[in-house]
Order: C-alpha cells, then sequence, then structure tokens
C-alpha cells in the first residue's frame, strides 16, 4: 500500500494525516515532498498523524529526521501523533521515540504547539 | 535482480512468502520483511550506488533449522567494523545508516562476508518457528549496534 497524505489545519497547528507505507521511493519522497511544501507555505508547526502508516523502513526512518531537522531549522517544530505499535517499537530500538515529541491524543498534541 | 527500487518491495514479497510458507507468525514475518528489504536498500545504494548495469543476487536457503537469506550485490565491499553506530549520540539525526542495525536487531544471526561477485555478501538467518508457530527465539527487537 503506498503511501497518501492529507493535511488540514487546527488553528496554527497543520494537522498531516498519513496513511500506508513510508518506504523507499514513492512513500518516502511523498513524505518529503509534503513537509517542503508545508514549509515553503510558512506553515512550521506540523504535527503528523502516523495512526494508519504501519509500516516504516530506514528509508522512511531517515525522511523522518530530516523533516524534523528542516522544520527544526527554520523555527519551527515537527511532532508525531498515534504511533501503530510497529512504528513505535522501530523508534525505540533507534533511539528516535527520544528525539521526536510524541502524543497520543491529537488534543494534547496541538495544545503543546503554544 | 535490477538495480531499482522495485527490487526492493520484490525481495520483500518474495522472502515474506518463503518465510509464511516455513510458519512464521506474524511479528517473525515482519522482521524477515524488513530485514530483506533493508539488505537490498543496502545493496541497491551502498553496494551497487544505484547503478543500473549491476546486479543484486537474493538467495533463501531453508535448512532443518533456520531461514538463511543472501543479498548479494557488485559493489567493492564493506566491513562491519567500519559501519557508524546509529545509537551513537552524534549519528542519532543521520538521515541515513540504520539498516544494517535493523537487520542485526531483527534476525537472529547477521553477518556481510566478501561475495564472489567482490562485492558483499550479507548473510542473515532466523530460527524456523516450533510446532506452536512461535519462533525458536520469539522476542521483541534487540538493543545494541
Amino acid at each position: 500500500m503506498s503511501l497518501r497524505a492529507t493535511h488540514r489545519d487546527v488553528g496554527t497547528i497543520t494537522v498531516v494525516d498519513l496513511s500506508g507505507r513510508i518506504t523507499l521511493g514513492d512513500g518516502s519522497a511523498l513524505l518529503r515532498k509534503t513537509i517542503r511544501t508545508l514549509l515553503d507555505d510558512q506553515r512550521k508547526k506540523i504535527l503528523l498523524n502516523l495512526a494508519d502508516v504501519d509500516y516504516i523502513d530506514s528509508s522512511g526512518i531517515g525522511e523522518l529526521v530530516s523533516g524534523f531537522t528542516a522544520v527544526k531549522n527554520q523555527g519551527g517544530d515537527l511532532k508525531l501523533l498515534q504511533l501503530t505499535k510497529k512504528v513505535r517499537d522501530l523508534l525505540q530500538i533507534t533511539k528516535l521515540y527520544t528525539v521526536f515529541d510524541v502524543y497520543s491524543e491529537e488534543s494534547s498534541a496541538v495544545r503543546s504547539f503554544r | 535482480m535490477e538495480t531499482q527500487v522495485e527490487s526492493v518491495n520484490l525481495a520483500e514479497e518474495m522472502c515474506l512468502r518463503v518465510a509464511e510458507a516455513a510458519g512464521f507468525g506474524e511479528d517473525d514475518c515482519y522482521r524477515i520483511g524488513m530485514s530483506v528489504r533493508e539488505g537490498v536498500i543496502n545493496a541497491f545504494h551502498y553496494g551497487n550506488q544505484e547503478r543500473p548495469e549491476k546486479k543484486i543476487y537474493l538467495a533463501v536457503d531453508i535448512t532443518a533449522e533456520k531461514l538463511i537469506i543472501h543479498v548479494l550485490d557488485e559493489g567493492t565491499g564493506f566491513t562491519l567494523a567500519d559501519v557508524p553506530d546509529p545509537l551513537a549520540e552524534e549519528n542519532l539525526l543521520s538521515t541515513s545508516g540504520r539498516g544494517i542495525f535493523l537487520m542485526r536487531a531483527f534476525m537472529d544471526e547477521f553477518d556481510v562476508v566478501p561475495g564472489r561477485t567482490g562485492g558483499a555478501e550479507i548473510v542473515m538467518s532466523k530460527k524456523l518457528p516450533g510446532p506452536n508457530g512461535q519462533g525458536g527465539q520469539e522476542t521483541g527487537p534487540q538493543q545494541g549496534a
């Protein structure tokens, strides 16, 4: 299943709803394009909703890190919402769980940006 | 296989079928599939440098005890000792370099040896599941580089 991405505004926060796999090729490329486009539009408070992302490979992890760094470098913030078990396990063993701000509730995540 | 992105998905699908037929459960199939992906990504990107004239070779063996996967590229080879630790503080925000770590974490045995093509050959294995359908060493992902 390839990756799909849509985004919506919640106040000043942009929530990106992702579904599918973030893997080498189209999945990673779409995530990169989505984040770069948001930054070009000066949307720098980004919440990635990963509730429907059940698979990420090392390329996808790299793209998450790349997006996180790009947003931070522009003075913004990128946080993660609703990780599936597989994705949470992956971020834990790669020690990235402590790098990203991760939330299970959208309302809490949105409030954390303010 | 050709040196192209599609080979990564193809290799994963092929090995998943073998793993399922061998009786591995869902969690172990996920780990095997991910490891095959990472092995072929390594061959595609680092080994063959994404050069389409080079090939990637995939072989799957099943012995009485384990499933063994070989991924061979036509690059110049590498040694494990030279691979940076992705868990080191200075590498945590690196955008690459986690594939080897994931294969080591998800498989029971993992090694890189010189391949007959002159490139690197990744050899990794997982113990076959027992009669109850559980993997021989059914555990969560292992920590450590």
